[in-house]
């Protein structure tokens, strides 16, 4: 009986050809590393967010009148609203962690290389779209440094020539940021971004199982058809869509293998993640910001008005640069440059195993530079401070600089044909 | 899919273990889910037991409090109503109230503490309309019953005692709500005697 | 990878300087966990702080129910405004009088130790001295030329500052330093009790579901290696 139903949707949509294609069959290769856990924890983290957002919203009132005192609701009188608050607010920061290792991961083994240049470009949709979900939704609970966050942002569109001042105001619907405001942040970060997002993360995972799984040695696991002997072939079964034009090596199947894998790496971030949750869930003042327990109030700005962390590298390069406009245009460029990184790398060995040593120090001051701007960030403005940032910041887009002279003629390490398994 | 199973029973049983902590897991995330839909700190304020002076309230006389947002009708039964309750049972579906329509200690003739004080609360058992007190002409609805309830929405009958007569669309007799007298003029509803 | 994580832990300096505080506060030491403290501190608020600071998101009846406060007691003894059990803890001065008596609206109080920490609180209500240029004759070290008069000077006395900004004893109050500081920790863990009720639940609730994933982490990893010895 349930067979035949099961054949009977089958054959009208196959939706265990597509579980087989994409779960049971999928060939991941077998060296998957600590840095590829990051993509299905992000993954949970937008379940988190998705599932604690729609239950925030049945108590929150979207209103510059109520909406500190429904969070407030929230916290105090609503049973476990105390708990789906700071899963959603914890989630936030959580978020922002994962995709940053995300991508350095995406950066680490040229994930972003030919032919997953699509596959990057999605990536970095997401990060924007996220990165703009997490303004609109900081600006919801309606405390000071919500207000004055959103303040200082909205004020950058402003250093746009000609249209600025209008373009500001046509965003906050007022002459200061209002109720207005609130509202339509309030139905961007509940409907409109989240499904886009949830769009974006969609083409995401299709473009990478159309393309493949990238390792951490960047060698290719599918071999022309023909080519590799019967004995060296992966042991598993896996879909007819990737054993029809592809020998396929050092390959298994995402489940039961990476499943299993990835269930144990998010029991671990749980563990972290409840850590932070139950016990520190102001995260320092960097996840809940002090001044954000006082309602917003447009007379009086906070003492230190600083963004959420995960801004911090991008308002860094705001702020070190001394005019308005080039200081919008640098951070966005930061943003671009990102990217850009497809095409700002032109060398062919895609894991930094192989790579030219300039490449792995390049890498590291990268890294280093994005955490120290970051820092920068979350501190008051100071001219030590904005020396360090325009080093800093030198740093970031050397980055893309450097690795665009190097990796013309690249002194690279053999590649290995097949996966180290390291 | 794996081709090499190696040892099946420890592979089923780990399998089996790790479902279930993580199904239990998958109910606790579920609890402040389902919980946070409970009423709140503010429904419950809104709700808490509410207040009637009823020393001024005449013989024969409605009144009608609000508790929890529902009209509660508190009547002064005079003596030629109380005594004639028991003449009409044969005409009520549920002459004894023997359906839990009101706490325990209103399980009696009258459905009350007081036997000259009704209260129940003034929506209909058949679709939540608030039923009219008929006084002096319900006998147009019941012959030879003076007074009672008429739910003007679907005709419902209910007696002094809020008791519903047969052939109405009503199921059952009118809620008597939680109530206690904490001293002998005023009237608490939501909170039944001893616990407040 | 080894020379990254170097590089990390050499800028982490950098954010603990970030979260140091700029005026050095005083370690209230309170207690969330000593009801009877935070049962005084709630008195001490009712008769010193309510007449000008609201509560307004924290309702009597979940303070009595936390404090261990019958209902009946609570409405007896420590209700003098509002009606209900339920309602919240609120005054009746209007805000617009507020502003003019004050220069501007007493702040609410609910949130006060979550915005400025609980140290802040303690080493605020300790650090009132005399300066005769303000409108209520004292200003504050911590808070500079605050608007709220020293509310406790009957309790605590008269400090004054000398040159370098030190503060002397207090002298003439009720008190001795010692009452005065328990009797401002009890107020303090009680603002820390109110900017979040739920913390202690919280943090009970954080160690069972710790713990559960601690089970769940161990059988998910046997089922991991069991797994992937098809692989290896």
């Amino acid at each position: 009986m349930s067979f035949k139903l099961m054949d009977w949707i089958e054959q009208r949509l196959p939706l265990m050809d597509a579980m087989n294609k994409h779960v049971t069959q999928y060939p991941a290769p077998k060296n998957f590393n600590f840095f590829y856990v990051f993509g299905i924890l992000a993954a949970v983290v937008l379940v988190n967010q998705l599932l604690t957002g729609v239950w925030l919203t049945m108590n929150y009132e979207p209103s510059g009148e109520g909406a500190f005192a429904s969070v407030e609701y929230i916290m105090r009188d609503v049973d476990y609203g105390w708990l789906l608050r700071y899963m959603h607010s914890t989630g936030a920061s959580a978020f922002f962690v994962v995709i940053y290792m995300h991508m350095f991961r995406g950066m680490m083994y040229g994930s972003y290389q030919k032919p997953r240049e699509l596959l990057w470009l999605f990536g970095m949709l997401i990060f924007l779209v996220l990165m703009a979900e997490a303004f609109m939704g900081y600006l919801l609970p309606w405390g000071n440094m919500s207000y004055w966050g959103a303040q200082v942002i909205i004020s950058i569109f402003g250093a746009i020539p000609i249209i600025g001042d209008d373009l500001t105001l046509w965003i906050r619907g007022d002459y200061v940021i209002s109720g207005a405001t609130l509202n339509r942040f309030f139905a961007l970060h509940v409907i409109a971004l989240p499904l886009v997002l949830v769009v974006l993360v969609f083409l995401h995972i299709l473009a990478l199982h159309e393309v493949g799984s990238n390792n951490p040695d960047g060698t290719n696991i599918k071999k022309p058809k023909g080519s590799v002997a019967p004995e060296e072939l992966s042991k598993f079964a896996f879909h007819e869509q990737y054993t029809k034009k592809y020998d396929i090596v050092d390959a298994i199947p995402f489940h039961p293998y990476y499943t299993v894998k990835d269930l144990v790496a998010i029991v671990i971030f749980l563990i972290i993640f409840c850590g932070v949750m139950f016990f520190a869930p102001e995260g320092g003042g960097y996840f809940i910001e002090a001044p954000n327990f006082e309602p917003a109030n447009g007379l009086k700005t906070p003492e230190h008005i600083a963004p959420v962390w995960y801004f911090g590298p991008f308002y860094t390069i705001l702020r070190i640069i001394p005019d308005k406009l080039l200081g919008a245009v640098g951070m966005f460029g930061a943003i671009v440059a990102l990217f850009m990184l497809p095409w700002f790398d032109r060398g062919v060995v895609k894991s930094i195993r192989y790579r030219c040593t300039a490449h792995t120090v390049n890498l590291v001051q990268f890294a280093i530079c994005f955490i120290i701007l970051g820092v920068l960030g979350t501190l008051p403005a100071s001219p030590l401070n904005n020396m360090i940032g325009v080093v800093a910041s030198f740093g970031y887009f050397g980055f893309f600089v450097a690795i665009w002279i190097y990796s013309k003629n690249e002194k690279t390490k053999p590649v290995p044909d097949r996966v180290t398994g390291k | 899919m794996s081709n090499a199973p190696v040892n099946n029973g420890r592979r089923r049983f780990l399998t089996a273990a790790t479902s279930v902590v993580g199904g239990i897991g998958v109910v606790g995330v579920a609890v402040p889910f389902i919980g946070s839909w409970n009423p709140s700190a503010r429904a419950k304020a809104a709700g808490a037991p509410v207040e009637v002076n009823v020393s001024k309230i005449e013989p024969g006389q409605l009144i009608r409090a609000e508790w929890r947002g529902k009209p509660v009708y508190v009547v002064r039964r005079t003596e030629e109503i109380l005594s004639g309750l028991s003449a009409h049972d044969d005409q009520l579906k549920d002459p004894q109230s023997e359906v839990p329509q009101q706490p325990v200690y209103a399980t009696n003739a009258s459905r009350s503490i007081k036997p000259d004080l009704l209260v129940a609360l003034g929506v209909c058992t058949h679709l939540g309309c608030a039923p009219t007190y008929r006084k002096g002409d319900f006998d147009q609805e019941v012959a030879g019953v003076k007074d009672g309830f008429y739910c003007p929405c679907h005709g419902s009958k209910f007696d002094m005692a809020g008791r519903v007569f047969q052939n109405v669309p009503a199921p059952t007799n009118l809620m008597v709500p939680e109530h206690s007298f904490p001293t002998e003029d005023t009237l608490l509803i939501g909170v039944s005697g001893g616990e407040a | 990878m080894k020379k990254f994580i170097i590089a990390v832990l050499a800028v982490l300096p950098m954010l603990a300087l970030a979260a140091g505080p700029s005026i050095p506060l005083d370690s209230a030491n309170n207690d969330l966990r000593d009801k009877a403290s935070l049962k005084r501190g709630f008195e001490a608020f009712i008769n010193n702080c309510l007449a000008c600071h609201q509560l307004q998101y924290q309702r009597y009846n979940r303070t009595f129910a936390d404090l261990g406060i019958s209902d009946e007691d609570g409405l007896a003894n420590y209700m003098y405004t509002g009606e209900k059990v339920g309602d919240h803890i609120t005054n009746t001065m209007p805000a617009k009088d507020a502003a003019k008596w004050f220069g501007g609206a007493p702040p609410d109080l609910t949130l006060e130790a979550r915005f400025r920490s609980p140290d802040w609180i303690y080493t605020y209500l300790r650090s009132f001295y005399v300066d005769e240029n303000r409108p209520f004759g004292v200003n504050n070290k911590v808070f500079k030329d605050v608007g709220m008069p020293h509310v406790l000077q009957n309790l605590q006395g008269v400090k004054t500052i000398d040159e370098q900004g030190n503060l002397s004893e207090a002298t003439g109050g009720s008190m001795t330093t010692e009452e005065y500081d328990n009797f401002v920790r009890d107020l303090t863990n009680f603002l820390e009790y109110t900017g979040e009720p739920n913390k202690l639940e919280r943090e009970s609730l954080g160690y069972w579901v710790i713990g559960f994933l601690f089970i769940l982490l161990f059988f998910a990893y046997l089922l991991k290696k069991e797994y992937w010895r098809d692989v290896h």
